[in-house]
């Protein structure tokens, strides 16, 4: 079993091809700009959507922990009571009320990834597997990825690196191409921004460099964070160092998480935060050009 | 016979006579020049058989306008596969250089025009209310295969493909034939043309439409050379008269089901009494009930088009169409009235996904959770959902949908399909052929859902029904993959055409990576079985723009159902339908 908060059918930016892309729940990293804030928690977690909400108070009458509260006809749901069973959710018609991690057996993974098979084979797409960290949950993600070697499924594992050494070993056995982001090499910075150390991450990097594995560098790319010509310059010879990694993906900052960030009732720290510009990117691009030479922006 | 072919050739004359008279008072000499080549083009065909490229264009239009001047001109008549038909004339003018490819594509160009001048007359009453379009439904075809079974695209096809994206028209419609057989190179030229967001051209896949005229008697050379008229009806081109003869209202039926025979909209009886839907104890029952209603409905259908049918062959024979299709002459028999080689009677069956739905609904909430009595959800559809909008978003939100590769909603579209094939296919028409199934709307489904009460997947009375064989507007919620498989659990092979929208923004398809997913997206379809898919590429934003201000938009053309049309023309109901056809993103 394992914790899943989407499934994503006709994903075509996680991997080549047309792929499903499995979201595993949880992730040790508290990206700042993280578009994905349902991702973060190892638990399941009300999303509210109240805009679809026709007052009928069946949440209200349903509550035994009294978590929701009535107001001028309308409820409001007390975030600090809830504790997001997501009972409310089953007798929500309107799908104002969600519950993002749900618990999913790997069969049912599994026949949900084997329903666009005759769209992998023809595209040369697969399975991808996303999160939050998908290593998180490593063994429930062991027993998806043996179950899509079995069936010939292509596999991509999207991961933020931070495992242990022994726990990426075992898991990359059954991996085709790891997508591995790479935020920054100034560890200030890494910890300041996403709360961990980019020690283990950058050493798991090196290792699957060095097992040869099929790996695509994944590199944010935010403003005020990563975006001096000195990260991005520090970030290319890195990766040009490694020895076997030729491709970078550039993933310029988008703001398209914020609304998720008020479903959730968590606060977004990057409001305001203007995109890259499309000359800076490409200015981005040419410096990377100079040390690896697959660079595009977008997955 | 003789006196129409004459006519025809009179008026080729005159043609002649009139391009004649014109170089006689032209001055400026290449113009001169031209309407001497048209006099002398118009002296040779149709009264013989063309020697150029040229000829064999002008033979076809005189031919064409010959049909559709004694047909009253909505016809769908097309000049079948125009690529391969034209090729030869093609290589031996490139041959003896009196063509070469600039000359060949200006020629088809004007071709293109005469079609876009050639509108189908207006409509009146209900014909009006169920496709209100001007469109004549000629559909120019080109790839699939050769007679020999051979990859059919050659040269000449890229360049129609490019004519149709230059030209830009509504009319004539166009369409790719794809088999397995024809390279990628062809489906991508034409996704490159379907990206503009003109809705043309449309893919068919070849394989299947030989598979679906093959089991229907034809010879293996007639099925190959056939392809798709019209919206997306198969036939074997210059062999088969195949008439559609009218539209089927599928979730009507179980409307006047569950009200035991009686149409709610008017209070009159005009079903069997099918049993009180109070007293069915299983969901099985309320399945025969439908089936009895529908069988009772049908059978009215037919009795009907006989009546029809029998007017059209005695009193309204076509001469000139019968010299055209083969074995007219040999049987000695008008078109009308059994002459062609074969013939096959279709009925539409309109609002598959709002049907199946509608079943899912009942058979999960009433029969299987019991989350709703039936008498109760009956009180709430008559009352069209009116002070009950949670029950309403029960059955929008959380009820099985078709078009989501889920086995139970999808299960149920077999089985209506299953009952509708039953009791159409294989039944006589009176000349000497038979009924088939097809799956299309034109734009039926908009009349039909204002004739159709609230029904049970939570659509409100009088909105559009689910349109040709794509899920309900807005209920597809797994993105593309799901919908291709879900529409590809229909036995296509079984019909004679079933249509699939699809709808794509503009951004989807920007890249070279968007128009392989495309391709991808076709190709596996086609793996499944599908008959034929098209794309609307457009974004809501920007047709919710349109409906705002028609001024600023009056070229904005899009893929209503079988055929492109101007978004702006458009009633607004039907336009609300196309903008609430679920956009899907991620290329």
């Amino acid at each position: 079993m394992g914790l899943v908060f989407n499934i994503q059918r006709f994903s075509v930016h996680d991997g080549p091809g047309i792929r499903t892309t499995v979201f595993l729940k949880g992730c040790p990293l508290r990206c700042k700009w993280c578009h994905n804030p349902e991702s973060i928690s190892p638990d399941p977690e009300l999303v509210l959507r109240t805009d679809r909400c026709i007052r009928c108070g069946d949440c209200y009458a349903l509550c035994k922990n009294h978590a929701v509260k009535g107001v001028d006809g309308a409820f409001e749901t007390l975030r600090e009571v809830c504790i997001d069973c997501g009972e409310c959710v089953e007798i929500c018609n309107a799908e104002a009320r969600g519950l993002a991690g749900k618990e999913m057996t790997t069969e049912e993974v599994l026949a949900e990834i084997e329903k666009d098979v005759v769209f992998y084979d023809r595209s040369g797409g697969g399975a991808s597997f996303s999160g939050g960290e998908p290593l998180l949950q490593h063994e429930f993600l062991l027993s998806l990825l043996k179950g899509c070697r079995r069936r010939n499924i292509h596999t991509v594992v999207d991961t933020s690196g931070l495992t242990t050494t022994a726990i990426l070993e075992e898991v990359s056995a059954y991996v085709d191409l790891f997508l591995f982001d790479l935020k920054t090499l100034d560890d200030t910075k890494h910890r300041e921004f996403t709360g961990v150390s980019n020690v283990q991450i950058l050493s798991n990097l090196r290792r699957l460099s060095d097992s040869k594995k099929q790996v695509i560098v994944r590199l944010p790319l935010i403003p005020g964070v990563n975006d001096t010509f000195e990260d991005i310059k520090r970030t290319g010879e890195f990766v040009a160092e490694l020895g076997n990694i030729r491709e970078i993906h550039l993933l310029p900052y988008h703001p398209t998480g914020t609304e998720k960030y008020v479903r959730l009732g968590k606060e977004y720290e990057m409001e305001g935060t203007i995109p890259p510009s499309a000359d800076d990117l490409s200015l981005y691009v040419k410096e990377l050009r100079q040390y690896v030479a697959g660079v595009s922006i977008g997955g | 016979m003789s006196v129409a072919i004459d006519g025809v050739l009179t008026l080729a004359q005159r043609y002649a006579d009139k391009a004649q008279a014109l170089a006689g008072m032209e001055r400026e000499p290449d113009r001169k020049a031209e309407l001497e080549s048209i006099a002398l083009v118009c002296r040779h065909v149709p009264a013989h058989a063309p020697a150029t490229f040229w000829e064999a264009l002008q033979y076809y239009w005189f031919v064409h306008l010959g049909v559709v001047t004694e047909l009253n001109p909505w016809d769908a008549f097309n000049p079948g596969r125009l690529d391969q038909h034209l090729y030869p004339f093609y290589q031996s003018g490139l041959a003896d250089r009196s063509l070469d490819e600039e000359k060949a594509r200006e020629l088809l160009e004007c071709f293109w025009v005469k079609f876009s001048n050639q509108p189908a007359p207006p409509k009146v009453g209900v014909t009006a209310a169920e496709s209100s379009t001007y469109t004549d439904f000629a559909n120019i075809n080109t790839g699939g295969l050769k007679p020999d079974g051979s990859d059919g695209v050659n040269p000449l096809t890229h360049i129609i493909l490019d004519v149709i994206d230059e030209m830009k028209l509504v009319q004539p419609s166009s369409n790719i034939q794809l088999s397995r057989k024809n390279p990628d190179e062809f489906l991508k030229h034409a996704c490159r043309v379907i990206r503009k967001g003109r809705g043309q051209p449309s893919v068919f896949n070849a394989d299947t439409i030989v598979e679906e005229l093959l089991r229907q008697g034809k010879s293996v050379e007639d099925a190959r050379s056939g392809g798709t008229s019209g919206c997306v009806e198969t036939g074997a081109f210059g062999k088969e008269s195949y008439i559609l003869t009218g539209y089927f209202n599928l979730p009507k039926v179980l409307e006047i089901t569950l009200a035991n025979g009686i149409d709610p909209r008017t209070g009159k009886k005009i079903g069997i009494e099918s049993g009180d839907p109070a007293l069915f104890k299983s969901f099985d029952d309320l399945l025969n009930a439908y089936r009895r209603q529908l069988k009772h409905f049908i059978e009215i259908k037919l009795k009907g088009n006989n009546v029809i049918e029998r007017l059209y062959a005695e009193h309204m024979p076509v001469p000139f169409l019968s010299v055209l299709i083969d074995d007219c002459i040999e049987k000695g028999k008008d078109y009308n009235n059994g002459g062609a080689r074969y013939n096959t009677n279709y009925i539409q069956g309109v609002g598959i996904g709002t049907i199946s739905d509608s079943l899912a609904a009942l058979k999960y909430h009433v029969f299987e959770h019991k989350s709703l009595a039936l008498p109760e959800f009956l009180r709430i559809l008559s009352r069209d959902f009116e002070g009950d909008e949670k029950t309403r978003l029960l059955l929008v939100n959380k009820s099985p949908k078709y078009g989501n590769d889920d086995e139970y909603a999808d299960g149920l579209m077999q089985w209506v399909f299953e009952a509708f094939y039953d009791l159409v296919n294989g039944r006589k028409n009176t000349k000497g052929g038979v009924y088939r199934i097809n799956l299309l709307p034109t734009t039926c489904h908009v009349y039909f859902g204002s004739m159709t009460g609230a029904t049970p997947d939570g659509r409100k009375g009088g909105t559009p029904l689910s349109e040709g064989i794509s899920p309900v507007q807005g209920a597809d919620r797994k993105g593309p993959t799901a919908v291709l498989k879900s529409a590809g659990k229909m036995d296509h092979v079984r019909t004679g055409g079933t249509l699939l929208n699809q709808k794509f923004t503009p951004q989807l398809l920007e890249s070279e990576k968007g128009i392989e997913n495309l391709m991808h997206l076709v190709r596996s379809y086609f793996t499944l079985g599908g008959h034929h898919v098209q794309f609307n590429v457009i974004n809501a934003r920007t047709l919710r723009e349109a409906q705002a201000h028609p001024d600023q938009h009056r070229d904005l053309i899009v893929r209503v159902a079988g055929y492109s049309d101007y978004f702006c023309d458009l009633g607004k109901s039907l336009q609300d339908e196309i903008i609430a056809r679920t956009e899907h993103q991620g290329f």
